[in-house]
């Protein structure tokens, strides 16, 4: 859909050899363990091991029986436990439970503990105390990466959110950096890195320590630019609705790992239907970055095509029909079978939306986008509370008004989650302190004058000693900026001008023209530049923590990239959406560019949210 | 997808934030469902001889792809159930392998600090298994002479630097060996080690050692907000009710401990009602029984419930909707929509009138709606309220265009052609006269209209 870029963008390098990667070192560690086992998986593994490995490859290697770990004792007669988990303190207290129990029984088996991505020392620590640290092996499973397509990479990690943002734990910083130094062993050198964020920080200070430990190979690099980018830079992206259709998809069925389970609704028949979406999906792969509503053309178009090509059938002779049913038939069966399940994908999504009156909720966010009517914005969450509609939606929008205003006003804070705490319940108290400690859902703060003062004063003195002022203003509070950026960054397009979502101008598309997410915009304009410079506003209100290493003096920068430098990896630490995945595309095939993005893992509106729950 | 091409969609085009709509009776939702017709018209062709199709996944009973994990996951499971309890429960096994040896502990921190070093944790010292975590650990003693000659504990938490698994590290050390009151002063300068540090206490479930360092840090809010959710974890309700009222002395924030108070009224309240109504058997339970307990539901759902099966009861009963709602502060906007959502749901539709009347001091009745009528009248006919309740209510809506476009779509006739007449456009009324049936009582009564000459019509 895009203008033709100057270039064509180049391939994206191959990823499987991750996966291979990932296999060949699972396999080794499960012959660490000779001889016959059974093996217990941590649920949310399973997919991803999935994704790399079968059942006959675990039997193969001795793998007796598979389990799913549910914290229940079990009932497995092997001589010898080989335990697949997350370093997670739960899980291990519960395989000290389980060698206990056998203890106790005067069972013997060997326990072996196969970490994934890697073990903390908090689990030693737990072994200890359980007095069970003698009587495991442990060992780590290093499949940091899952390619889940040829331009997305998951760490499979949601809890990284939570735990890095919200908690402030930093123990997955450093899996992002051993993620990040396999990426430049077998993909870079990379030359160029800019981040932005505190963890983006530390996790390449902690991949570049690995770096200097270990010896340079020289390889010609497939990855020329890294970017790191901090969730937290932009909370308002994730929080709104997803219209383009793989976003949608995400929004309303949840893929897992790259695969989505169809239900009834959408097979129209009364099984349900495991796909995976991925660029191996021929109608899939044409409608995943497009808006919604260029999906319905585009599919009574090929739906049509289908049927004509069908048609051909007519007035054939024998030998004419034997090539169509040895050459086509096969493809137009599979075109079929896709093109059906997408039909109802998308006559299920128009049901559900149409129901929830989708695009009143559309107008809402947009009308907090743009700054424009926020009381009736007020109003319409008000409403959507007191009638009880999705626990989750109404924290969404209370979060975008917080995030895009600045905070709430005290009384609307206080009317506001009054109101929510009676619809929704009591005990979402900690839900609110939660959100306020993250700072996507605050009270403005009487000091929040401040903001006003400050801006004098920055006019009246030099830019350093305003820089230093907003520091110490933003240590008080986190505040989001989000409209000043808005401004600054133009991501919100005038709103007189006519958009052809079928011919997007810009990344706005991705949310019908009516904002460009912040985190892109911030990608595009630092790669435009060749670095910071001249952003040194922008990098204010996003509180700082921005670099770039290796971009030379910056500015932009002149003659032929060669096709490493337009091969650029965008890392999300936190998370990121389809839409911000569908944006990136459409920049690079803008610029002729490839971004590859690694993210924590795929996220949206729902699973950011219901990560700060506390049930 | 085909860009240049002028599609049939150009209706999309026509504006920015309109161009996406997802009205039911939408031009492209009807294209969809065409197309999803020819889809299906040829699915016939293509189905009968899927089975042989190699492209086809092979999917088992569980609907898991053949030799998935989930699969085999499933299958062990389900293995599990068909053979019944088979492992042995009886006599252990006599023990055929050689123990495995014993891997050395991990205290080996320890080591770092002089007088501390206990001889099996200083003999053992664990080469290896400390190399991931701190590389820096793993060095010969006599590098740490600083710590030799005089360590404290400031320096060590000082030196933890970026990597949050020796931050981890120590942290654990340190709480094994310091006293509480002196690793309580060192974290509480040193934030980043502090959120480690609570975050490490709340997932190894330490709730009182947790506790005691917020209070210690002064952070009053906090600590209550930590000992207030515990209650999630107790499952018996008196036990819960109990609980949450020692909560009550907890130093909330002003705000939060009314919503604590709530909830401890709430729960005290719904045990109540539930123990009555679980045995009650008059007849509205009867003729609509339970679906769940309202044993921890909101409040909302409470005066919702109260509304439905109690609703009339005098304010002095725990049960009754007055009560709930003078208890909890209930906005009047708030009440109205409940209570109109449950009487509209029974149908009792003269409830639904005498909660929209007021009476004004002269003693007129007049019907009043916090919540616009136009929202009555949609919640009226989603419950399914007759012609004659939806026009009285629809005739309530100020704006004419609202209430035509309302009317319209509800089918109340009367309401568009009295509304027309009060506008005395005699051109709308013949444009929606087109759209009746002929000889039909409504197109006889505009038939009438337009032909009248008392009207002084504007056009």
């Amino acid at each position: 859909m895009a203008q033709p870029g100057w270039r064509d963008a180049p391939s994206p390098p191959d990823f499987s050899l991750l996966k291979r990667l990932a296999r060949d070192q699972l396999i080794y560690l499960l012959e660490q363990l000779p001889g016959k086992k059974d093996l217990f998986i941590e649920g949310d593994l399973m997919s991803p091991l999935d994704r790399i490995a079968n059942v006959t490859t675990l039997k193969q290697h001795e793998v007796d029986k598979l389990y799913k770990v549910e914290h229940k004792p079990i009932v497995s007669t092997s001589d010898q436990l080989c335990f697949l988990i997350r370093p997670r303190v739960a899980t291990v207290k519960w395989v000290s439970d389980v060698v206990n129990s056998d203890k106790a029984a005067g069972r013997f088996r060997r326990y072996k503990i196969i970490f994934c991505p890697q073990k903390f020392y908090v689990c030693d620590a737990v072994l200890e105390e359980e007095g069970v640290y003698g009587d495991v092996t442990t060992d780590s499973w290093h499949f940091y990466l899952l390619p889940l397509d040829e331009d997305i990479i998951s760490m499979e990690l949601p809890e990284f959110f939570r735990e890095n943002f919200l908690e402030g734990d930093q123990r997955w910083v450093e899996t992002a950096g051993n993620a990040l130094h396999l990426l430049h062993s077998l993909y870079g050198p990379f030359s160029k890195v800019f981040g932005m964020g505190r963890c983006a920080k530390m996790a390449y200070e902690s991949w570049r320590e690995l770096q200097e430990e270990s010896e340079q190979k020289s390889r010609r690099a497939d990855i020329g630019t890294v970017f790191l980018v901090d969730r937290d830079v932009d909370y308002v992206t994730p929080l709104c609705s997803q219209v383009v259709y793989e976003g949608l998809v995400d929004d309303i069925f949840r893929i897992k790992c790259g695969s989505v389970e169809f239900g009834p609704e959408v097979t129209s028949s009364d099984k349900s239907v495991k796909v995976m979406l991925n660029s191996e999906d021929k109608v899939f792969s044409e409608i995943r970055n497009e808006h919604f509503s260029n999906v319905f053309s585009f599919l009574s178009q090929k739906a049509r095509n289908l049927q004509t090509a069908y048609d051909k059938r007519r007035g054939m002779d024998i030998q004419q029909m034997k090539t169509f049913v040895s050459e086509e038939l096969k493809g137009l069966k599979q075109e079929h079978r896709l093109l059906s399940l997408h039909i109802g994908a998308s006559e299920s999504i128009m049901k559900k939306k149409t129901k929830q009156d989708f695009q009143e909720l559309l107008k809402t966010e947009h009308s907090l986008l743009e700054g424009f009517e926020v009381r009736e914005a007020i109003a319409y969450i008000e409403e959507h509370i007191s009638r009880q509609v999705s626990m989750v939606e109404s924290l969404r929008l209370l979060c975008l008004l917080s995030l895009t205003e600045n905070g709430l006003l005290p009384k609307d804070y206080r009317a506001l989650k009054s109101q929510y705490l009676q619809s929704y319940g009591v005990e979402h108290l900690l839900t609110f302190a939660n959100l306020r400690q993250l700072g996507v859902l605050v009270e403005q703060q009487p000091g929040e004058t401040l903001t006003v003062m400050e801006s004098k004063v920055g006019k009246l003195v030099n830019d350093k000693t305003a820089g230093k002022l907003t520091d110490a203003f933003s240590s008080l509070a986190k505040k989001s900026n989000f409209r000043a950026l808005s401004k600054k960054l133009a991501l919100v397009p005038k709103s007189d001008e006519e958009y052809d979502l079928r011919v997007p101008k810009d990344m706005a598309y991705i949310f019908s023209g009516a904002y460009v997410p912040l985190s892109c915009r911030l990608v595009e304009q630092v790669l435009e530049r060749n670095g910071w410079t001249g952003l040194e506003e922008v990098t204010r209100m996003i509180n700082r923590h921005e670099f770039a290493v290796g971009a030379g003096g910056g500015g932009p920068e002149g003659g032929e990239k060669t096709d490493a430098q337009r091969v650029i990896l965008v890392m999300f630490l936190g998370g990121c959406t389809y839409s911000e995945i569908a944006a990136l595309r459409f920049l690079g095939r803008e610029r002729g560019l490839k971004f590859i993005v690694v993210t924590t893992a795929i996220t949206n509106s729902g699973r950011l949210l219901e990560a700060l729950l506390d049930h | 997808m085909n860009k240049g091409k002028a599609e049939e969609d150009d209706y999309w085009h026509s504006s920015k934030y309109s161009a996406f709509t997802f009205d039911d009776d939408d031009y492209d939702f009807t294209k969809l469902k065409e197309s999803q017709r020819a889809v299906n018209s040829i699915r016939g062709l293509v189905e009968d001889d899927c089975e042989d199709d190699e492209d086809v996944e092979k999917v088992s009973w569980s609907g898991e792809p053949v030799g998935s994990i989930l699969w085999g996951v499933k299958e062990t499971a389900s293995s599990l159930r068909t053979s019944g309890d088979t492992q042995n429960h009886g006599f252990p096994k006599i023990q055929h392998n050689p123990p495995l040896p014993r891997q050395s502990s991990g205290y080996s921190l320890s080591s770092l600090f002089k007088g501390k070093v206990s001889a099996s944790a200083q003999s053992s010292l664990p080469d290896t298994s400390m190399r991931v975590y701190a590389p820096e650990l793993r060095k010969p003693r006599s590098e740490y002479k600083d710590y030799d000659s005089d360590w404290n504990s400031e320096e060590t938490i000082r030196r933890i630097s970026h990597n949050s698994n020796v931050i981890t590290a120590v942290l654990i050390f340190l709480k094994r060996t310091l006293s509480k009151a002196i690793l309580f002063r060192e974290l509480a300068e040193r934030e980043v080690a502090l959120r480690h540090f609570i975050h490490l206490l709340k997932e190894t479930g330490e709730q009182r050692i947790l506790v005691e360092l917020l209070k210690k840090l002064g952070r009053m809010e906090d600590m209550a907000l930590l000992q207030y959710k515990e209650h999630i974890s107790i499952k018996d309700e008196n036990q819960r009710k109990d609980f949450l009222k020692t909560c009550l002395s907890l130093p909330f924030s002003p705000d939060d401990s009314t919503h604590v108070q709530d909830h401890y009224m709430l729960l005290e309240r719904q045990i109540i009602i539930e123990a009555n109504d679980k045995r009650t058997d008059t007849e509205i339970f009867k003729k609509h029984p339970r679906k769940a307990s309202i044993l921890n539901m909101p409040i909302i759902t409470t005066l919702y419930y109260s509304c439905f099966y109690h609703y009339g009861e005098s304010e002095g009963t725990f049960s009754s909707p007055a009560n709930i709602r003078k208890t909890f502060r209930i906005s009047e906007k708030q009440y109205f929509l409940t209570a109109l959502g449950a009487r509209a749901k029974l149908k009792q539709w003269s409830d639904v009138d005498r909660l929209c009347n007021t009476t004004n001091w002269l003693g007129y009745t007049k019907k009043k709606s916090p919540i616009g009528f136009q929202r009555v009248v949609e919640i009226l006919h989603k419950n399914g309220a007759p012609l004659q309740v939806l026009q009285d209510y629809m005739s309530l809506v100020d704006n004419t265009e609202v209430r035509v476009s309302l009317a319209q779509k509800f089918k109340c006739h009367d309401i568009v052609i009295n509304t027309y007449k009060e506008l005395k456009d005699r051109q709308q009324l013949i444009v929606y006269q087109s759209k009746l049936e002929r000889g039909s009582p409504e197109y006889q009564v505009i038939d009438e209209l337009i032909h009248s000459l008392n009207i002084r019509w504007k056009n």
